[in-house]
């Protein structure tokens, strides 16, 4: 890594925001996205910070931080945000309406890799609307690179990236060379708030705007196809006891314990 | 009820399950995960439920230094009559389940035309795997179903659950993840008819430079959270570590009940990580869910509204978590939990 910087790339969604609570559409097709806020995806937040606190905490040499989006139009918003924290540059892929699958998402990001010649991509780990938890391996898997999901610790060592990754029952380590895919959990950072004269001066920065169609030798056809979308079950109201020997005879009577 | 009735019309058609797939026999790959120690992980057997419904004969697969072991004690623990073969690899380089050497071999496997599913647990090594998975053999997987409906629908929830999606698959072959909670363990006895069969592959060498570090895991005798049929649980309430343990741990340990928390009781220290359940941490579904002092957040929410009965205590009698309470208890936790813990005991007495 001494001889070469780090060229880093920073996916992020524009999702519904999360102490929304969603709601089904009349046809059930979807959930109602018109007068609905949205935001970047909480995990790509914390994909932002990390690549930003890199490059100020001079963890590795930075070259630069580029955030992409692929989505509305409107997702220029959290590009917007993005290069106020502190990326360099921008891309957005405007899919218009279309709400494209990981797959797809993971083939569009493999050729802005290639273009951009980044050599660390840091992404959330999932999208809250979907909650698929898919892009960062499906992009690893496609350039071939190692991947450390997950992320609650970055740490350069060397010529190594070593990530502490959260997992079942706790938390393993795993190294790699560069070049490398990390996908954010929780507790990697708390993200920075963006300050108003930051997001002016973002507005000079450079923003690079590309269509879905600028991938057409890609097959990015949808390979699921939605049948209906609905609300959960409502659970039974429940009953408000007045002690704790009342909850103990219910539970009695209900044969829990 | 469905399931049964496609698994009576699986059988009686026994070439083929699926009439719009060529291949002569449709079966499925279930990927059952074992410790270094020979162990069989528990949600893998909830992914082998899962995998019987389908209705297809089932190959799992078990890799890692003690697979072989590992197929022994599921022949003998585990009750599956679909299960015909068990394919096993012995290499210590798939002890970790590192995805960029466990893919490309079930990449290679499935190439096969025998396998029209492939079925893995929605839980860290299976999420961590299948899409690396998907993208080597350029197909969208179904993540983290709940439901199956037939052999290319299936129901998943999105958006932290507030909303049930129902998926139709078209792809030849459908790559899945189950979250263990929505599928039942499979049911006890033995299946020795199965067969266990080596895996040949080349020398499975990592093509890529990823080196396994180590590992932290938090010991625990209790049981796992995933799969314990009681879960006490608690919120930012509990205010420190010392009454988080004070409180919960007499609770659990009277329940025999796994101990869960909020992500604002992991934020603020007050346990570990791995303890977190909600959208990002872990899903749970127990006969009981207790939950101590959780406000009721969406995103908690997620991870345990599908508890078959669930009790709040809580001194806000504003908080959303008394709207999906089936008992709901308004109070003081520090007098609350002492005084159900004790009373608890007594009952059992």
């Amino acid at each position: 890594m001494a001889s070469k910087g780090l060229r880093i790339l920073v996916p992020v969604k524009r999702v519904i925001d999360y102490q929304i609570k969603p709601r089904v559409n009349k046809t059930k097709t979807a959930i109602e996205t018109t007068g609905v806020k949205f935001s970047i995806n909480p995990f790509d937040d914390i994909a932002v910070e990390e690549a930003i606190r890199i490059k100020e905490k001079k963890k590795a040499p930075v070259e630069s931080i580029h955030a992409i989006s692929i989505g509305p139009a409107k997702s220029q918003d959290i590009l917007r945000n993005c290069l106020a924290k502190g990326a360099d540059t921008s891309t957005l892929v405007d899919a218009g309406n279309k709400e494209l699958e990981p797959l797809a998402v993971a083939k569009v990001l493999k050729k802005v890799v290639e273009k951009q010649r980044s050599n660390l991509v840091i992404l959330g780990k999932q999208a809250i609307d979907d909650d698929s938890n898919n892009t960062g391996q499906m992009l690893a898997g496609l350039l071939n690179w190692p991947q450390a999901t997950n992320a609650a610790k970055v740490e350069f060592v060397g010529d190594r990236v070593k990530v502490t990754r959260e997992v079942d029952g706790g938390e393993e380590i795993v190294s790699a060379p560069l070049p490398l895919v990390i996908s954010t959990d929780l507790r990697l950072n708390q993200p920075r708030y963006v300050g108003l004269q930051n997001l002016m001066k973002a507005k000079k920065k450079p923003m690079e705007k590309l269509k879905l169609k600028d991938f057409t030798d890609e097959d990015l056809k949808p390979r699921l196809k939605v049948v209906q979308v609905t609300e959960p079950e409502p659970r039974p109201p429940g009953i408000k006891v007045n002690s704790v020997d009342e909850l103990v005879q219910h539970l009695k009577d209900a044969k829990i314990i | 009820m469905v399931f049964t009735m496609l698994r009576t019309i699986y059988s009686k058609v026994p070439t083929t399950a699926f009439a719009s797939q060529s291949c002569k026999f449709a079966s499925t790959l279930a990927f059952i995960e074992s410790t270094k120690e020979g162990k069989i992980v528990p949600s893998s057997l909830n992914a082998l439920t899962a995998a019987r419904e389908l209705g297809n004969p089932i190959h799992a697969i078990m890799l890692g230094s003690q697979a072989s072991a590992a197929a022994s004690a599921l022949k003998s623990s585990v009750k599956c009559e679909q299960l015909d073969k068990i394919l096993v690899s012995n290499a210590d380089a798939f002890d970790n389940y590192l995805p960029e050497i466990v893919a490309p071999l079930l990449a290679q496997i499935l190439k096969s035309d025998e396998y029209t599913h492939f079925v893995t647990a929605a839980n860290a090594i299976g999420k961590n795997t299948l899409p690396r998975l998907g993208a080597l053999l350029d197909n969208q997987p179904i993540n983290d179903i709940t439901k199956i409906v037939d052999a290319k629908t299936f129901v998943r929830p999105i958006y932290a659950g507030n909303a049930i999606a129902t998926v139709e698959c078209s792809q030849s072959k459908k790559l899945i993840s189950v979250r263990p909670s929505a599928f039942d363990s499979i049911t006890q006895g033995s299946t020795e008819s199965a067969a266990v069969e080596e895996v040949k592959v080349a020398e499975p060498k990592p093509q890529i430079d990823i080196k396994w570090e180590g590992e932290n895991l938090v010991k625990s005798e209790r049981p796992d959270l995933g799969s314990a049929s009681i879960v006490v649980s608690g919120g930012r309430a509990l205010k420190d570590k010392e009454t988080f343990d004070k409180l919960l741990i007499p609770l659990a340990d009277v329940l025999h009940a796994g101990i869960g928390a909020t992500r604002a009781a992991v934020d603020n220290g007050f346990c570990d990580n791995s303890m977190q359940i909600g959208q990002t941490g872990k899903v749970v579904a127990p006969d009981l869910y207790l939950a101590i002092g959780i406000s009721g957040a969406i995103q908690h929410l997620a991870g345990m509204k599908d508890s078959k009965v669930i009790v709040a205590i809580n001194n806000d009698p504003e908080a959303p978590i008394f709207k999906v309470a089936d008992y709901g208890l308004e109070g003081d936790i520090n007098e609350v939990v002492p005084e159900l813990t004790q009373k608890l005991k007594e009952a059992q007495n």
